[in-house]
Order: C-alpha cells, then structure tokens, then sequence
C-alpha cells in the first residue's frame, strides 16, 4: 500500500512540494537542534479567520532568539480544513502548530494518532487546570491523548431588538427578558406571542441555528459513543426537530440562512427579532446592523437550556512536524492566559481559561453598539454554565452542515416536517456508511 | 523522403562499405527528418501525458477502492463503486440536473448567438465597439459573476424579486424551486456565453461568399430567405462545432450552481439537492466526504458520458456533410 500512499502524494503534487520545501526549509537535524537551545528553529503556525496572533508572533520571537515562526493565515474555516485532511492524509505539508476547529475537531480526533499527544511532549504549566473542563475534555481521544490546547470559545447567550421585543408588549430590559430565554419552550411560546403580537413578523433568522445550539447541548451528537449513527434513537434530537419545525410552521422562522447575502441583508432590515448569539456574533450584528442600528441590539446572560457552545479553536501538533517539543511550547504560550486576553482584546476572541476568564481586563469589557453591556462579564458567566463536552462521532460537523442544516432549510422552502426528518435520515446515513 | 530512406538497408552492419558512402552529414540529415518531427511534437505529449493521462488513468485506479482521504490501507473492491453509484439516486439527480440545466442554457443561448451574429455582420455603425461588447461578459470574473447573480436572485431582497414585486407579480423562491433555481443558473450562463458564441458564429457567417447572396437577392430572395437558405445552411458545421463545445461546458457545469447556493459554501446544490450538478456532487464527495474511490467512479462516469455525446455529435456532423454534398 506504501505506492498507493505515494501516488497519492504525487497526485496532490505541487502545493504539497511548495509546503514540503518550506518545512525542511530551516534546520534539518530535529534531533540537534533539540540537544542545542542555541540552534536556530523554524516552526510554521496555520490559522484561519482571526485568532489575534499578529502581535503574539513577534512578542514570542524576541523572548525566544532562536526561534523563527511562519504563520501561514487562511481566510475560510471550510478550505483551511479540507486542505488539512488532505494534508494528513498525504503524511506532509501540516505546519507544526495546526490550528482545528471545534466543529472539525471529531474528524481529527478520528486520526488521533497523527497527533503528538500534548501532556506527554507539552511543557509543565501547560496543565489541564488551567482550562474549563469541558473545553481541556473535548480535545481527548478515545484512548486518552490530548491532542489540542484550547484557544478560544463561543459561550452562548441570546441577543435580541429591544425596539422590536417592545412594539409587540414584551420585556425588554436584560433581566426582565431572561425568563422569556429560560428554557427552549418559553422561548418558543415568546415567539407565538411576538408573532402574533406584530402581524406575522419572523422572531428568529433561521431554524438551523436554533436546531444547532439544541442539538449541540445533548451529552451526544447525531452519532452515539460506538461511533455509529444514533438520530433514530437519541430522542432529544427527535424532540428538538419537532420543537423547531413547529415553530417554522407558526411563522417564527425568517428563513435567512445564515452567513448568507440575504442574511446580511436581514439584519440591516430588521427581518428577525433575536438570536443565538456565540461570543463572537456580536461582532457579525455589528457590522451587518450597521451604524443606524447601534444602541437596538441588546444581550442577555440567558440561554435557552441553560448553557453552550458554538465555535473555539484548539491548537495542535501533527506528529509530521520535525520539532514537537518546541512547537508544543509555543502552543502553549498562545493559549496562556495572558496571550488570551491579548488575543481577546485584538480581535476579541473570548478566552478558554479559567484565569483568564477572571481577569480584570476581560470582566471590565464592555460594548457600545449593545448598549454598553458588560459582555466580558456576561460570556464568562455564560462560559461557566456549560456542564460538560458533548461526545461528537466522526462525521459529525459533516452532519450538520450537509444533512441538518439543509433539511431545515427545505422544511422553510415548504417541505413537511416528516418529509425534512426522513431527508434528514437518509442524508445522514449516506455521510455516515 | 523514401529516397533516403532506401540508402541504407536496414540490418547491413558493415554499412561503411557500401556504396555510395553515407557521410555524417548525410546521416545526420536523415536523422534529422526521421527524427526532428517527433521531437516537435513531443513536449505536448509529454505534458498531456503527465497532466491529461496520468490523472485519467490514476482516477480509474482509484476507483476500484473503498478510499477514504487519509486511509493507510485502503480496501480493493473492484467494481463496487460503480455498481453503488448506478444504484444512487443523488447520482441520477444530479445528472438529471445538468442535461436540465444545459439545454436550458444551450438552446436558448445557441439560437441568441445566431440572431446576435446577424445583427453584428449587418452594416453598424461603431461595428467592432458593438462585437467588443458582445464578448464583455466573457471577460469578467466568473466567481464575482456568481455572487452577483446570486444576488439578483435572491428570495427576500433579491433585485429581481424586488422589480417582479414592483410589476404586481408574486416573488418568486429561486433557490427553492428545482425548475426555478434551473431558470436562474442557465440564466447566469447564458449572459457569460452568449456573447461569445454569437463571436464565433459571426466569424463563420463572414466567411460565407458574398457572391452567394448577391445571386441570390437577384433572384428576388427578401432578407429572410437568405438567412434561412444560404446563412443557416453553411453555418452548420461551426454550429455543430459550438454545440460540442457548449455540451462539454455545460455537463462540467459547476461554480454557477456552487455560488448560487444560499448556503455559503454549500456543496448541496440547494436544500435538496435540487440544483446539485454531477460535477458539485463529486466535488462534495472527495473534499467534503473524503470518499476519493467514489468520486473516481462519478468522474469516470461522467467522462463516459461526454465522450458520448461527444460522438454522437461527431456522428452528426458525419450527417450534415453528407447532406450538403447532394
């Protein structure tokens, strides 16, 4: 099988030399430049969108001489993680530090071995207190290994208009609306009432979103512990189906699919009332809203269900890089409290670590466009509600983004909710066989 | 050449004795002609060989196994892939997508070419600006075109919904709807392609001889007698030509359909599949499933079924010559 391994190498040809070259680029030696602290090392770091480490790489280089980091910057999460299976798959290519997704990470756990496991080749500090336990656990294999140092996360909270929760009757004052946000069925009686109320305006953009949050609060995902499919069986996915399905044919839904053109164009008019609203989504109102919307948007420490999570990142080390000590290290001192909240304050990436989630820095932060709100404070709270990491099989993100989402999206277009759940099924199964 | 050839008989190792002695020059001169026209050629064999005929070849290995990206071993199943995708309903969707999608954007945008053709060879004022301008949208970015159209399309504050709305029509849900959706995409194309074609269809109508038409119109033939009696007919084969050339386009048809999708990023084609074309559901299946084996038998499949077509035409072409020979 080794010339099939190779012909596939061959076949993925040229980026992959280009990459080769550059990883071979510095020192060749691992095992010297290991022995020797003075010896110049280059290690590659790969990210994707924003992880605020512009101004981490420099600060690390001058406290470390002999060290020479390339940081190679994607735009999109979906290519940067096909191009990283390929990559594994190939056996070369992976910079050292590799940076995964949580919505990825199941597949890459399924390839755990590929990964050096952190705690055995890891510094010392970089001990598992220092995370929120279920951030530090979701990165575990099933025999055990940490393979990825957690960066940032995507506490859930609920935001919502106040100018429009207040034209149909409702609370809109942060604490008045939390038991509007209490559980998923006040939530969705809130939005019977808002419907109503207003004439048959939408109260949330789009069932998917919803549905990913409820589904993402179950202790497994759309696959059980063996691995294996589990829609049929695991009734709290079943029971969320129905409970958004309904809600879409009541005329809760907006049907804007999210990250879409006409999504954007939703929230500059107005087209849904509130949203499940990750750390990090307050940035996307913001610049979706827009300046003449500033000051309608408000925040909650309120989720339905309790807690979540959507998003956050992890830093990993394939077993490719030729040096994993040193790799680890930095690794490690990217998602050390104080490089969090630097990060955080760059390009507001919420931090992962208990200390960090104490900080000063981070409980002090408020935001102007959400109506002064101390959203420091209130996602760390949120942070802390989440109980504990959901088992996702692999295939999972796949399962989302291919079966779930788009059945949802049909149901919206005007499918029935059984003729979406059986589309849901057999897309699934076709993923997952 | 044969002269040369015949010199020296073939097996004489003692070739210095006899006569007339071939000197360097003569041999190398004889090499030169054997020899030098296969160096010409060679540079594109040995790239189509490495970039055309290797991956074809590859693709076809690779198929006969269960192969996921990142397998150490993956498992030899023969034909299993293509039994399975003969049995696949998304398959057949598909495909059933692109043969719609295509004759809705070739057959509108052949006979458009054509009309725009004859209008450009009439006598314009301005002509090259007008011909120019015809071949415009070929030149813009496809990726930007299709989040454009995406645009106009879009359900709620799509621009074509807007001015439907503005005329007292209903809104139409373009991605929802498999026809609908259909309409749009080939719509895209067609704005691209159009211009084009009529480019190459023009080229042909020029080089018909003006003599045909001056007899004719001193026969009493009006302006569409002409078109239909000498135009058409003699186009024929540069038709025929842009029908291949549209058919191999069309069936590969793929940003289109990607960058339409609400969902961005989304492979589906559509929240069913309603606009997946074949060459979406591959891409889905090696990058997003990581099912290389599979996605090697889907791109055999549909390079079959090009090839078809492809002689069907070619077939057809036989046809008309004949007929214009009578």
């Amino acid at each position: 099988m080794r010339t099939i391994r190779n012909g596939l190498v061959l076949a993925l040809g040229i980026t992959m030399t280009a990459f080769g070259l550059a990883a071979c680029g510095g020192d060749d030696g691992g095992a010297p430049a290991a022995s020797d602290p003075n010896a110049k090392v280059e290690l590659s770091l790969a990210t994707f969108t924003e992880f605020g480490y512009e101004e981490l790489i420099p600060e690390y280089e001058r406290l470390h001489p002999n060290i020479k980091i390339t940081h190679r910057k994607t735009g999109q999460g979906g290519p940067y993680h096909q191009d990283l299976i390929t990559k594994l798959a190939a056996g070369s290519g992976l910079a050292d530090v590799t940076a995964v997704e949580e919505g990825h990470l199941s597949n890459v756990l399924d390839k755990g071995s590929k990964f050096n496991d952190l705690p055995e080749i890891g510094p010392a500090d970089a001990s598992p207190g220092r995370w929120l336990g279920w951030k530090y656990d979701a990165a575990k294999t099933k025999d055990g290994k940490v393979i990825g140092y957690g960066t940032d996360i995507g506490p859930l909270a609920m935001c919502y208009r106040e100018d429009m929760l207040a034209a149909a009757g409702l609370p809109t004052d942060p604490e008045a609306v939390k038991p509007l946000f209490a559980t998923w069925d006040s939530y969705f009686a809130a939005g019977d009432q808002y419907v109503s109320k207003t004439g048959g305006k939408a109260w949330f953009d789009s069932a998917a979103q919803n549905f990913n949050a409820m589904v993402n609060q179950l202790p497994t995902g759309y696959l059980g512990t063996d691995d294996k499919l589990a829609l049929e069986t695991n009734q709290g996915i079943k029971d969320a189906w129905t409970k958004v399905t309904g809600a879409v044919s009541k005329g809760q839904s907006a049907k804007l699919t999210a990250f879409s053109n006409e999504w954007n164009s939703g929230f500059k008019q107005g087209a849904f009332a509130t949203k499940v609203c990750p750390a990090w989504m307050l940035g996307v109102i913001e610049e979706h809203s827009g300046p003449e919307n500033a000051g309608k948007w408000a925040v909650t420490a309120a989720f339905p269900g309790g807690g979540g999570n959507w998003g956050g990142s992890y830093l990993t080390v394939p077993t490719q890089s030729k040096h994993p000590k040193e790799a680890a290290e930095l690794a490690a001192w990217l998602t050390a409290p104080e490089q969090q909240i630097k990060a955080f304050q760059a390009k507001g990436t919420f931090p992962s670590q208990v200390k960090a989630l104490e900080d000063p820095a981070l409980l002090g932060e408020t935001d102007a466009y959400f109506g002064g709100a101390k959203i420091g404070q209130l996602f760390a709270e949120q942070a802390k509600k989440v109980a504990k990491p959901q088992y996702k099989g692999p295939g999972d993100g796949q399962i989302q983004e291919n079966a779930s989402s788009p059945a949802l999206q049909a149901v919206e277009q005007g499918k029935s909710a059984d003729e979406g759940w059986t589309q849901l099924l057999d897309a699934a199964k076709k993923i997952t066989r | 050449m044969t002269v040369v050839d015949k010199i020296a008989p073939e097996g004489n190792e003692a070739g210095a004795r006899t006569p007339p002695r071939p000197t360097l020059r003569h041999r190398l001169s004889r090499w030169d002609v054997k020899v030098s026209p296969y160096l010409y050629i060679a540079p594109f064999f040995l790239v189509f060989g490495i970039v055309g005929l290797f991956p074809l070849l590859y693709t076809a290995y690779v198929s006969l196994f269960s192969w996921e990206a990142g397998d150490d071993a993956p498992d030899f199943i023969g034909l299993d892939n293509f039994k399975e995708l003969f049995a696949d309903t998304q398959f057949w969707n598909a495909l059933e997508n692109t043969v719609s999608i295509f004759l809705l954007s070739s057959v509108p945008q052949l006979i458009i070419a054509v009309l725009l053709a004859a209008l450009l060879s009439a006598r314009l004022r301005g002509a090259t600006g007008w011909r120019v301008g015809v071949l415009l949208p070929y030149a813009a970015s496809l990726v930007a075109l299709g989040i454009i159209f995406a645009n106009l399309f879009g359900p709620k504050y799509g621009l074509v919904n807007g001015l439907l709305q503005t005329l007292g029509l209903d809104p139409v849900d373009w991605q929802a709807g498999r026809f609908s959706s259909h309409a749009a995409i080939a719509i895209m194309v067609n704005w691209r392609w159009t211009g084009y074609n009529a480019l190459i269809v023009l080229a042909a109508m020029q080089a018909i001889p003006k003599e045909l038409h001056e007899a004719a119109l001193i026969d009493g033939a009006g302006t569409a007698r002409r078109f239909f009696s000498i135009t058409l007919p003699l186009l024929k084969p540069t038709l025929v030509f842009v029908t291949i050339t549209s058919t191999i386009g069309g069936l590969q048809i793929f940003t289109e359909p990607k960058l339409f999708d609400a969902m961005p990023g989304s492979n589906n084609g559509g929240s069913s599949n309603q606009f997946q074309t074949v060459t979406l559901y591959l891409y889905q299946t090696a990058f997003e499933n990581y099912e290389l084996g599979y996605a090697s038998a889907i791109a055999w499949v549909l390079f079959v079924i090009i090839v078809l077509i492809a002689l069907v035409n070619f077939f057809l072409t036989g046809r008309l010559a004949a007929v214009k020979k009578k």
